[in-house]
């Protein structure tokens, strides 16, 4: 949609933005002043109709969306534009954190990663630091991150071993109760002890994080130096994502006029080709255009390499496109409660990615030249369309079946799957039983997930925090994601997800995310 | 021994509630006491039309779709002990087959089985959790028809041989959960096991026949009550 004065004036109007939510706002809607990335007719109009969507990423992106900086070569070698030496010990490397940090672009405004924090700290956390000194010396780096960068998007990662440093952050987490940042845990199959697992779990319980992710399907995936970012998109270290657009399957089966293998044979390819397009011009005008690859110092310095970034293909509604399939056939099943939906589920999913794998991109040699396939957490915006390949709120069927159904999925989204599972109080007593949860998910081939506990004071929207408590405090929260999180809460009714749910999230025109 | 069939009422590919971890469940149809606050009454006759003949080859093609999700199965009831050569067949089987000898094995019991009946199950199960309704034998027999001499035989047997995972006390307010009550059931238990894992069950009405049907429920705060006395009484491992 392009500017108009008035979007500006209310903009500047508007009273629950911060200045710094107002700004962000206002740039979008000066990059909005320009034409789009150009494209073909067919592409425009399948964009018009919302079947391949932007994500309202921007009509000039002049930054890539997700970006991964090497934070480690930085503390070791210093950087020449930040004028910092190599950090020395923990304090200058706290130091160097934040600096940096606030230097990182991304999509949001704000870093959408943080580096994998345990391992970034541990070469600086020596004998001579007692636990009270790491304590309090990361309880103020912990509330520099979320009250600097308060977006729900800021994401770090643990490593697989537990530490001391490690420990402390989910202390600290279930102390301060903060939004930011998102945690990932990498979890190993050997590797995390369940003494580990069991402290993530009851950190779970209080605040919702960390997100658990399977550290062996991702090393397989993307290599040893990767992270999970933002709302869980997993990419390359020292690259990241150029663009996310998504496609619409729910549009994509009402768009087409025949029958479930014309489908398959036409229509499909198709709309994968257009997606392609749009992502093409998008990246062009980044790479080409805006010359961010050339001017940003975080390349200059070799902190990103164009080498490691590729680009995301997204999809999402797959719940709808199944039912909808179904029904064409005269068939009643839908979607997580009948084997034959959940074939026909996989059959879309196994066609897409062989599409996307045989699809050309320029400038994403970060995956031999061919996209990451994401499976796509949904925006506040969405209605009547279910995000990713999860099954719709409120119908998850009982949790084995859920994660039986959602489980074959998974292998196929490099860049990250996010299904999120709701539970009730019970879990509290037996931490031990999420632990066996979690290991079997991720024994049986799943990717990422994340819980919820419906007594704590955090929901996840799509797949970032949002308090229940700061939702009842609109107009005025502090985080920027907050209003995206009322969006979502309001158009998809997250909040009344029978115990064990799902649902997810990104970006908005609204608030120029 | 495949061939052995047995009553199942119900079971749950994962349960959080019966024993460590995430396990499947089995509830075994028929139950020796007749409990007033039984939340499952259709359990407890030896026949019902809702309960179906499993071999124990149905048992385990659930067990194969729960795992890897799982790390044990519990058999549950009714009252899984009365199924006890159903059961001596099922967990060896389990525990001889290298595609489950992973899993634990649990028993959920009312204690109500005689010395015999442990010694055939106990080489082949890892853990019981074990019911006391209450210590007192005459109210044992008010709220179950049975005297509790054997189930409190079986406590100290299991106890003794390192096979009771945690005693239950399924507490109902006014009926087992004075202070008073509450300070000798510890004061027993504990003078078996010091370190004795113990677990409150409050009862609820749901389910219920008549006249526990009517009976109160604890309310947060006599939930909270009970939860101090027996801390207080020394009880170390309270769930």
């Amino acid at each position: 949609m392009r500017t108009r004065p008035e979007d500006v004036l209310a903009a500047i109007r508007e009273p629950k933005y911060s200045y710094r939510q107002k700004v962000q706002v206002l740039a979008g809607l000066a990059e909005n002043l320009l034409d789009e990335p150009e494209i073909g007719p067919a592409a425009k109009a399948a964009l018009d109709a919302r079947i391949i969507c932007d994500m309202y990423e921007g009509h000039a992106p002049y930054r890539a969306r997700y970006i991964l900086p090497d934070y480690a070569l930085a503390l070791r070698n210093g950087s020449a534009h930040l004028e910092l030496p190599p950090a020395a010990d923990l304090d200058e490397a706290l130091a160097f954190l934040l600096i940096m940090y606030s230097a990182t672009p991304s999509i949001t405004g704000f870093p959408v990663y943080f580096g994998d924090l345990d391992t970034l700290l541990l070469p600086y956390v020596d004998d001579a630091i007692d636990d009270e000194t790491l304590h309090r010396k990361l309880r103020l780096f912990w509330i520099s991150l979320d009250r600097m960068f308060p977006d729900a998007f800021a994401h770090t990662n643990l490593s697989p071993t537990y530490n001391r440093v490690a420990r402390t952050i989910l202390q600290l987490e279930r102390e301060l109760l903060q939004v930011v940042p998102n945690i990932s845990l990498k979890v190993h199959p050997t590797l995390t002890s369940d003494e580990y697992l069991l402290d993530a779990v009851q950190t779970v319980f209080a605040n919702g994080k960390p997100h658990f992710i399977n550290d062996e399907l991702m090393q397989h995936d993307l290599g040893e130096r990767y992270a999970a970012v933002s709302c869980y998109n997993s990419l390359k270290i020292g690259g990241g994502s150029h663009t996310l657009s998504r496609l619409n399957l729910k549009q994509s089966v009402l768009a087409h006029v025949g029958d479930v293998d014309s489908w398959f044979a036409t229509t499909l390819p198709v709309h994968v080709s257009l997606m392609g397009e749009l992502m093409t011009a998008r990246i062009r005008v980044i790479v080409e255009q805006s010359h961010f690859f050339d001017a940003s110092w975080l390349a200059q310095e070799g902190l990103v390499r164009l080498d490691r970034f590729s680009a995301m293909f997204g999809i999402f509604g797959l719940a709808e496109a199944v039912n909808l399939l179904m029904e064409r056939q005269g068939r009643s099943g839908t979607y997580g409660h009948d084997e034959e939906a959940d074939a026909l589920s996989y059959r879309i999913t196994s066609s897409i990615a062989h599409l996307v794998s045989e699809l050309p991109l320029p400038y994403c040699e970060g995956n031999s030249g061919r996209a990451f396939l994401h499976s796509q957490s949904g925006i506040d915006l969405d209605l009547d369309v279910t995000a990713g390949t999860r099954i719709p709120i409120g119908s998850e069927p009982p949790l084995l079946q859920h994660l039986r159904t959602v489980g074959p999925h998974h292998r196929l989204f490099a860049s990250g799957v996010s299904d999120i599972l709701h539970f009730d109080d019970m879990a509290v007593g037996n931490p031990e039983a999420i632990v066996d949860v979690i290991r079997g998910a991720f024994a049986s081939g799943m990717r990422d997930f994340t819980f919820n506990l419906n007594s704590n004071d955090f929901i996840r929207i799509t797949g970032y925090m949002v308090r229940k408590s700061d939702l009842a405090k609109l107009p005025a929260a502090r985080h920027s994601s907050t209003y995206l999180g009322a969006g979502s809460v309001e158009n998809s009714h997250v909040t009344e997800r029978a115990p064990k749910r799902v649902v997810s999230h990104e970006s908005s025109p609204v608030a120029g995310h | 021994m495949s061939h052995r069939l047995s009553l199942v009422t119900d079971f749950l590919p994962f349960t959080w509630v019966d024993g460590p971890g995430n396990r499947l469940v089995l509830f075994f149809q028929g139950c020796n006491f007749d409990c007033k606050a039984c939340h499952n009454p259709h359990t407890i006759p030896l026949e019902s039309v809702q309960a179906k003949r499993w071999s124990i080859d149905d048992v385990l093609e659930r067990v194969r779709a729960s795992m890897p999700f799982i790390r044990g199965i519990t058999a549950s009831g009714g009252e899984a002990t009365l199924q006890w050569e159903f059961l001596v067949a099922l967990f060896g089987r389990i525990k001889a087959d290298p595609e489950f000898s992973h899993l634990s094995t649990f028993i959920d019991s009312n204690g109500h089985a005689e010395r015999a009946v442990w010694d055939a199950l106990l080489p082949v199960t890892d853990g019981v959790m074990l019911d006391l309704k209450v210590l007192d034998d005459a109210q044992h027999r008010q709220l179950t028809g049975h005297g509790n001499a054997r189930s409190r035989d079986s406590i100290r047997y299991l106890a003794a041989v390192g096979k009771l995972y945690e005693t239950r006390l399924m507490l109902v307010p006014g009926l087992n959960d004075s202070d008073e009550q509450l300070r000798t059931t510890a004061a027993w238990l504990l003078a078996i096991d010091p370190l004795m894992r113990v677990k409150i069950n409050h009862f609820h009405a749901h389910g219920t026949r008549s006249p526990a049907s009517a009976w109160a429920e604890a309310d947060a705060m006599r939930r909270e009550r009970n939860r101090a006395v027996l801390l207080d009484a020394g009880v170390q491992y309270l769930c």
